[in-house]
């Protein structure tokens, strides 16, 4: 048994490494649209307002798996010819850039007023307030809520095993299959996840920590 | 684009599986907050009144669950478990255990936030009047507790109810299987997803309306 488990761990890496990259990307991905749609919600005209809150409740209305579903069979229905790839990773964009979204604008909301009124009184243009006064403090807000996205994202990304993309998940079903070696593989694969989400979640706690001072 | 003709009515002919489905989702999802919230509240007493290693392994336990995806623990306890030994459940009952095990991990720490926001002088007049130890968790804690926490179990609430969608990944007759059933048995995909994505949005929708009232209703003066 333990020589089919060296045998299989590459090929559940491979799986690992997939998720990974997926997650990566999705990240970089989903907080540059999230960011922009975050401060759309803020500072947009009332239609385009309306319009970035329409896409961040709608997309948080729905589950995940369904969104993915979308983009996998209905967009192609409307003649966007998409791989099992390009659905999954553009599903999960859009689910988490509609979180960003929500944490980008949490985090420059509950930066006081005053703060931007200051700004204000110097003469400071928008971009010049955004840039200079209030988005460095934001950013310290946004960092702990941002990290536990990542978390969401990689724990999401297991759902694109159902598009037979050969994920960490995936592929653990896949090794399951043919070795019936079944326990040992869940157990290894669920140390494997969580070795990578609990890192990334100590460092939300530790960040969160650091930037404490700033809770006034 | 290419032509795509609707068929609305074909959709439509369906909607009692999507009713149902629906109504399914939301009895799995009241159902595993339920479990999930006992599992809460004897994690949240466990870790912050019980021995060290029960702290210990409660502790281990949400950190574990939080970090590992949910289709995991929906799979291990379909497929994993009856090769430990453990063959009680069909599909429902086994992502019933999966996503109660996984919102109890979540509960846990909604109910230690809780409990530990209950003031202190709450429990200092319960002992005054002469409360034992246990009316003041029964009179006290728990009653405060859960007026403080509602807003928290609302919002599990609506996630368990968006999670319950993975339970068509065991062909649980839910609402996200009764659209991939339409999208397979009739190639409807437009009108099966959007009929899903609109169901799920007003039933999200309407839970947190009908929560707001409650949670009014309830909430603790400060």
């Amino acid at each position: 048994m333990w020589h089919q488990i060296a045998l299989a761990l590459p090929q559940l890496l491979r799986g690992l490494r997939t998720t990974l990259e997926i997650s990566a990307l999705v990240l970089v991905a989903g907080s540059l649209v999230g960011f922009v749609v975050g401060l759309l919600l803020l500072y947009g005209g009332l239609v385009v307002r309306l319009a970035a809150r329409a896409y961040v409740d709608t997309v948080r209305g729905i589950p995940v798996l369904v969104l993915i579903f979308v983009c996998y069979f209905a967009l192609p229905a409307f003649g966007l010819r998409l791989s099992a790839w390009q659905a999954g990773v553009t599903a999960l964009t859009v689910f988490a850039a509609a979180h960003i979204a929500e944490i980008v604008r949490g985090g420059i909301d509950s930066i006081p007023r005053a703060q931007s009124d200051a700004a204000k009184a110097v003469g400071l243009t928008f971009w010049q307030r955004l840039r200079l006064v209030i988005l460095p403090q934001a950013t310290r807000r946004m960092l702990p809520p941002w990290v536990n996205a990542a978390v969401e994202i990689v724990k999401g990304s297991s759902l694109l095993s159902l598009l037979g993309i050969v994920d960490l998940l995936l592929a653990m079903q896949n090794v399951v299959g043919y070795t019936f070696i079944v326990l040992p593989f869940y157990f290894l694969t669920a140390v494997l996840y969580f070795v990578v989400n609990f890192t990334v979640s100590r460092t939300a706690a530790t960040l969160e920590r650091r930037f404490a001072y700033l809770k006034y | 684009m290419g032509a795509y003709h609707f068929n609305w009515f074909l959709a439509w002919q369906n909607f009692p599986r999507f009713y149902w489905g629906l109504a399914l989702g939301l009895e799995l999802a009241a159902l595993c907050l339920f479990i999930g919230s006992l599992i809460g509240i004897g994690g949240a007493f466990a870790r912050s009144f019980g021995p060290p290693w029960l702290r210990v392994g409660i502790t281990s336990y949400v950190e574990f669950i939080r970090n590992v995806p949910l289709l995991l623990l929906v799979y291990f306890a379909f497929y994993g478990l009856p090769k430990a030994g453990i063959t009680v459940f069909n599909n429902v009952w086994s992502f019933i255990v999966a996503l109660s095990v996984y919102s109890g991990a979540y509960l846990t720490e909604v109910f230690r936030a809780g409990v530990n926001s209950v003031p202190v002088g709450y429990l200092e007049a319960g002992k005054a009047v002469g409360l034992t130890p246990w009316q003041r968790v029964r009179f006290v804690t728990l009653p405060v507790t859960f007026r403080i926490i509602l807003p928290s179990l609302s919002n599990t609430f609506i996630s368990l109810f968006k999670d319950t969608s993975l339970a068509s990944a065991l062909a649980v007759p839910e609402l996200t299987y009764a659209a991939e059933w339409l999208n397979v048995n009739t190639f409807r995909t437009i009108e099966a997803w959007t009929f899903a994505s609109v169901m799920y949005l007003l039933a999200g929708y309407g839970i947190a309306l009908a929560l707001r009232r409650i949670e009014r209703r309830y909430a603790v003066i400060r």
